[in-house]
């Protein structure tokens, strides 16, 4: 791939090349794209998510209700485009929690061997948990906000972050250059973030985006077993688990919630999918 | 042999005595009063007090340390607050519905999922590859609810094949309870399928560049026969790992699958403490699933012996 150097092209045709080669990235971030622009635009183009109309109870989709209407009559395309912002908050927040604070220790781990053992067993212990139950512990002992389903969510993804930094600092920490910077008596603190940080730039972006995405299933599964936001905020989860007693009558209060949740997945996925082969370059383009 | 099972056996001591002490040590480092939390915004004072002996907040931690690793070493997983039964007879009673829906999830996910990776690998870049691949993206993305739901709506609802919701018990028939079973377990193994399919491509497609694989062909063995016998058995370890590491995915998933088909099990516990906020329950669920995963994942490490006879310990 390397041994061919052709003259430079113009930008343009080289960002087009850009995106033949690299589909998956720029389908998932259209999309995406998208949800952040309904997401911030979520007052102009959807009515009240919250008020009650007691006349429009558990009405078929519609012109005038896009997505049909829930038991209480709420308009359920309002109260999907309102959800929009909670699945982005929540997924953005963690993929930033869970990536920094997994750096931070990882790193720490992988270049002081002796605080390694014990933080790798503490690590270990808590990827026993499954995730869903731990949040779970966790809500159940605190008042219900965004912000504690954010952090609940974070804590079980912390340690695949950790193992994976740990690993590569592990993995560079035996190259020659890095050896070069010890023996030359760099301090720790500039070998860390000056040699050792930057070649774990490339896989903590991919994970990241992994981590986004499973946060946004799992705050959804939270709030559809009752232990995730709480209840008056319409979150996608919630949306859902309102719909469940009217299924039979009423599925498109489950239906539309669900499938906007797999359409942004999917997409986030698209993109992490994305990354993982164009920054790799080990992984040959197989498809 | 033997000597590594000890070994691994040993190993995975310090996960549980991690995993206990991080449930014990929630309850007490959670900010504010879990004991207020827990009886609600309509408690009395009393009320409070109560659920905090009940609790053992009311004692020192560290007594309350010993009691509860005291009770753990000698089986007790706690009481519920709410019911005051020992966590393991609420656990027993709904044990039966949670692992008929894990163990058939399991054997249809392994059974639809291996043939997948196999077929997308052995014929790679074809329609089949593509349309095995891009199941996957899917399965990692639509979740289980989405799934569960639309199931019910097109074979319950609409056909009218199966049961909407609900489990009957093994004791009524076996018959009965594959078709109460049916669609819930289908609808939980579309992740772990996903997750297998994946891996068991990626894994074949290494060990068919192999040079052994073309010399299988080129002396004439027949395709299946090299698929399976050469490359599948090689190509297992991976396999064998991912379906280890995916148990924890299957666990999440039972919760959520049992509330979308309203399945008496161990999800439906979870889900009745989780509205009266009844911790001792969902600790005593966190150490049992943290360890059936432990367990899992020592017997799937023993099992590498049976596909890599190169490994002696």
């Amino acid at each position: 791939m390397a041994a061919v150097v052709t003259a430079p092209a113009p930008a343009a045709s080289r960002s087009l090349d850009w995106i033949r080669r690299n589909p998956t990235i720029v389908i998932g971030s259209a999309i995406l794209g998208l949800f952040v622009a309904v997401a911030l635009m979520a007052p102009w183009i959807a009515g009240d998510p919250l008020s009650f109309d007691p006349l429009n109870r558990l009405k078929r989709p519609s012109k005038e209700f896009w997505f049909g209407t829930d038991q209480f009559g709420r308009d359920v395309f309002s109260r999907v485009v309102y959800g929009t912002r909670i699945s982005l908050i929540v997924g953005v927040s963690v993929a930033l929690i869970a990536t920094v604070t997994g750096l931070l220790v990882g790193v720490l781990c992988g270049y002081y061997r002796r605080i390694d053992d014990l933080v790798m067993r503490v690590m270990d212990g808590l990827m026993a948990i499954p995730a869903i139950l731990l949040a779970i512990a966790l809500i159940t002992l605190m008042k219900a906000s965004l912000l504690i389903v954010i952090i609940a969510i974070s804590i079980p993804e912390i340690p695949r972050v950790v193992r994976l930094v740990r690993s590569v600092v592990l993995s560079v920490r035996g190259l020659p250059y890095v050896e070069a910077a010890v023996a030359s008596g760099t301090r720790s603190r500039i070998i860390m973030t000056r040699h050792i940080l930057p070649s774990t730039v490339a896989p903590l972006v991919v994970q990241s985006t992994y981590v986004c995405a499973s946060a946004v299933l799992i705050e959804a599964g939270l709030s559809f077993l009752g232990a995730g936001t709480p209840p008056e905020i319409p979150s996608w989860g919630n949306v859902i688990s309102l719909g469940r007693a009217f299924f039979q009558i009423s599925p498109w209060i489950i239906f539309f919630p669900g499938l906007m949740l797999a359409i942004a997945v999917l997409a986030i996925n698209l993109v992490g999918d994305g990354l993982r082969d164009a920054l790799d370059p080990r992984i040959a383009r197989r498809m | 042999m033997t000597a590594y099972i000890v070994r691994r056996l040993l190993a995975t001591i310090p996960v549980m005595v991690v995993v206990a002490l991080f449930v014990f040590l929630l309850l007490h480092l959670t900010p504010g009063d879990p004991a207020a939390v827990i009886a609600g915004d309509d408690a009395s004072p009393a009320e409070v007090e109560g659920i905090r002996r009940k609790l053992g907040l009311d004692l020192a931690i560290w007594q309350q340390f010993l009691i509860y690793a005291g009770n753990l070493l000698r089986g007790d997983l706690g009481t519920s607050i709410f019911s005051n039964l020992p966590v393991l007879t609420l656990v027993k009673q709904r044990l039966e519905p949670s692992l008929v829906l894990a163990v058939s999830t399991l054997v249809i996910a392994i059974a639809l999922a291996v043939p997948m990776g196999v077929l997308a690998a052995w014929k790679a870049r074809s329609w089949i590859d593509r349309v095995v691949m891009g199941f996957s993206v899917l399965g990692f993305a639509v979740p289980v609810f989405l799934i569960g739901y639309l199931l019910i709506y097109v074979f319950a609802i609409e056909l009218r094949w199966l049961p909407v919701q609900g489990y009957r018990p093994l004791a009524q028939g076996i018959e009965q309870t594959a078709r109460s079973i049916l669609l819930p377990a289908i609808a939980l193994s579309m992740v772990y399928m996903a997750l297998i399919a994946r891996m068991t491509r990626a894994s074949m497609l290494e060990v068919l560049s192999e040079d052994y694989i073309r010399t299988a062909h080129s002396k004439g063995v027949a395709t299946v026969v090299v698929l399976l016998r050469h490359a599948l058995k090689n190509a297992a370890i991976p396999i064998v790992t991912v379906i280890g590491i995916g148990l924890t995915l299957l666990i999440s998933g039972v919760v959520i699958t049992e509330t979308v088909f309203n399945i008496p099990g161990l999800g439906r516990l979870t889900v009745d403490a989780i509205l009266k906020r009844d911790y001792p329950i969902i600790q005593g669920l966190i150490i049992l699933f943290a360890g059936a995963k432990v367990l899992v994942n020592l017997l799937i490490d023993i099992s590498y012996v049976f596909f890599d006879p190169r490994i002696r310990y």
